[in-house]
């Protein structure tokens, strides 16, 4: 089983970019499985499962940060994929806060990002991009060329070592190097680690307690002239 | 990289019938038009250029330069890409200051002296607007007509590249005949995607499209030549009484008698 996971901020072209490549694996006699987890609203597994009639299904973390919950049920989603006779699992992930990294060691890790997104994107979103394998810069024709250049070269500045793909995944131009980098990527390893350190939070905000101020809060806090501090058992 | 040629093999139109035109090649110093409605698949045609289609774009049409296809790896890294392609944006979204903008641009196209490049490319885009463009002010805040006064220089300036398509040259209300003459200076190849009959016969071919599809290819013989030197003092008289209203003058048909004497332009 490979596993290929897919994060970037809301509406940068990630489904567009998977539906295109699906399409590219299936040609080829691939079998890709595909799961989508999102906080409130999906429709995608619905959309890929009409369109290319593949094992597809969805996930509401609701209360649960995404990226926790892509944590805590990845195991049971390559078992599932496995089962449904799947040699590909991609997951789509809803990536919210952009401070957590959904990789997982021996996965490929794709982030997709909207070259519309302004130049600062890349140094913003930290490890979704610093952990990924492969940036995928979408929606290259509503940019010029020149700006094109610049954002890459914001991209590689934040991540050095990553593989950068440009594409107008509407018209499914720059989609054969993602399809080659998957086809390439290694096995997944059981037991399955996260790839990066995600922030800690074992968060009394999260859990409902609404209070402005670290004094109303326990846990690992800081205030405005303290770093780190932790309070409580 | 030594560009010599750049070769378009035909492809399908908007209908799957194959291109009347099969193929046409371009020689360095080469200028060409695009002409065609609106719809007709101008753009479309030079995008695939851009890319070096091979035969993977929608149009199924095979782009070669030198007599070559081009592989991936040459197409993603902008320092080797010999195209740049001047798109019809009117507006930037980076979020730059332009004087830095420029700089990052300069270095990843590995110029060895950026100063003297954004200096270059401020000059040259300045020629082409109405109001100055100020190195400090942000990407996003310049007019339409500035946005592609800087395109065009940065792409020729920084970006050196010794292919240049153009979409448009006419818009945003640039000095579109400066730009041409600027522009020839350069021994590049250029391509115009063009509504302007002007620009068109100053070319040395145009291609006209129809449905999506490169319908004719047609040489600029002499008599259009001539044609287009006439055009010529009409654009220079509609520039001049451009500038007139922009500088706030009355208008009277003295004007005109003398603009159409000055210019040269007989009834």
């Amino acid at each position: 089983m490979k596993l290929i996971i897919f994060a970037g901020p809301p509406t940068c072209g990630k489904t567009t970019v998977i539906r295109q490549v699906i399409r590219r694996m299936l040609k080829k006699g691939h079998k890709p499985a595909y799961l989508k987890i999102d906080v409130l609203y999906a429709d995608e597994d619905r959309i890929i499962s009409e369109e290319f009639n593949i094992p597809s299904r969805k996930l509401y973390s609701g209360e649960l940060c995404p990226d926790h919950c892509n944590v805590v049920v990845m195991d049971e989603a390559v078992e599932w994929a496995e089962k449904s006779g799947s040699d590909f699992l991609f997951v789509e992930t809803a990536g919210l806060c952009l401070r957590c990294s959904p990789y997982i060691e021996n996965s490929l890790g794709v982030v997709v990002l909207e070259a519309t997104s302004g130049m600062n994107l890349p140094y913003k979103i930290g490890p979704m991009l610093t952990l990924a394998d492969i940036a995928v810069i979408t929606k290259i024709d509503l940019i010029s060329q020149a700006e094109r250049e610049v954002f890459r070269y914001r991209v590689i500045e934040a991540a050095k070592e990553i593989t950068v793909v440009e594409s107008n995944a509407l018209y499914g131009i720059g989609i054969d190097p993602i399809v080659r980098h998957i086809e390439r990527s290694g096995e997944i390893k059981q037991p399955m680690f996260l790839r990066g350190n995600p922030p800690v939070g074992t968060c009394t905000i999260c859990v409902g307690k609404k209070e402005i101020g670290a004094k109303n809060h326990f846990g690992v806090l800081r205030t405005m002239e303290h770093d780190l501090f932790y309070i409580g058992e | 990289m030594d560009i010599q040629s750049i070769c378009v093999m035909g492809g399908y139109g908007k209908t799957g019938e194959p291109e009347k035109v099969e193929r046409f090649e371009l020689n360095m110093g080469d200028i060409i038009s695009i002409v065609g409605p609106t719809g007709c698949g101008k753009t479309t045609l030079i995008n695939d250029i851009e890319l070096f289609a091979n035969r993977n774009t929608p149009s199924n049409r095979l782009v070669m330069i030198n007599g070559e296809t081009i592989n991936e790896d040459f197409t993603f890294d902008p320092r080797k890409h010999p195209i740049a392609l001047i798109s019809q944006h009117t507006n930037f979204l980076s979020d730059l200051p332009v004087g830095e903008f420029l700089k990052i641009h300069a270095k990843v196209r590995g110029g060895d002296n950026p100063e003297k490049m954004i200096a270059e490319t401020l000059e040259f885009a300045n020629q082409l607007t109405g109001e100055a463009i100020i190195v400090h002010t942000g990407m996003t805040e310049l007019s339409g007509g500035q946005t592609r006064s800087l395109l065009i220089a940065d792409a020729v300036i920084i970006g050196n590249s010794p292919i240049i398509l153009l979409d448009e040259i006419e818009n945003a209300g640039i000095h579109r005949t400066k730009a041409l003459e600027l522009l020839k200076q350069f021994r590049k190849i250029f391509v115009f995607v063009t509504h302007d009959p002007h620009i068109a016969l100053l070319s040395d071919y145009r291609i006209i499209m129809k449905n999506g599809s490169m319908e004719k290819l047609i040489c600029t013989n002499p008599a259009e030549r001539r044609v287009a030197g006439e055009l010529g003092k009409i654009d220079n008289l509609m520039l001049n009484f451009r500038s007139f209203i922009r500088s706030g003058q009355e208008i009277s048909e003295q004007m005109m008698v003398e603009q159409m004497e000055t210019l040269k332009i007989t009834n």
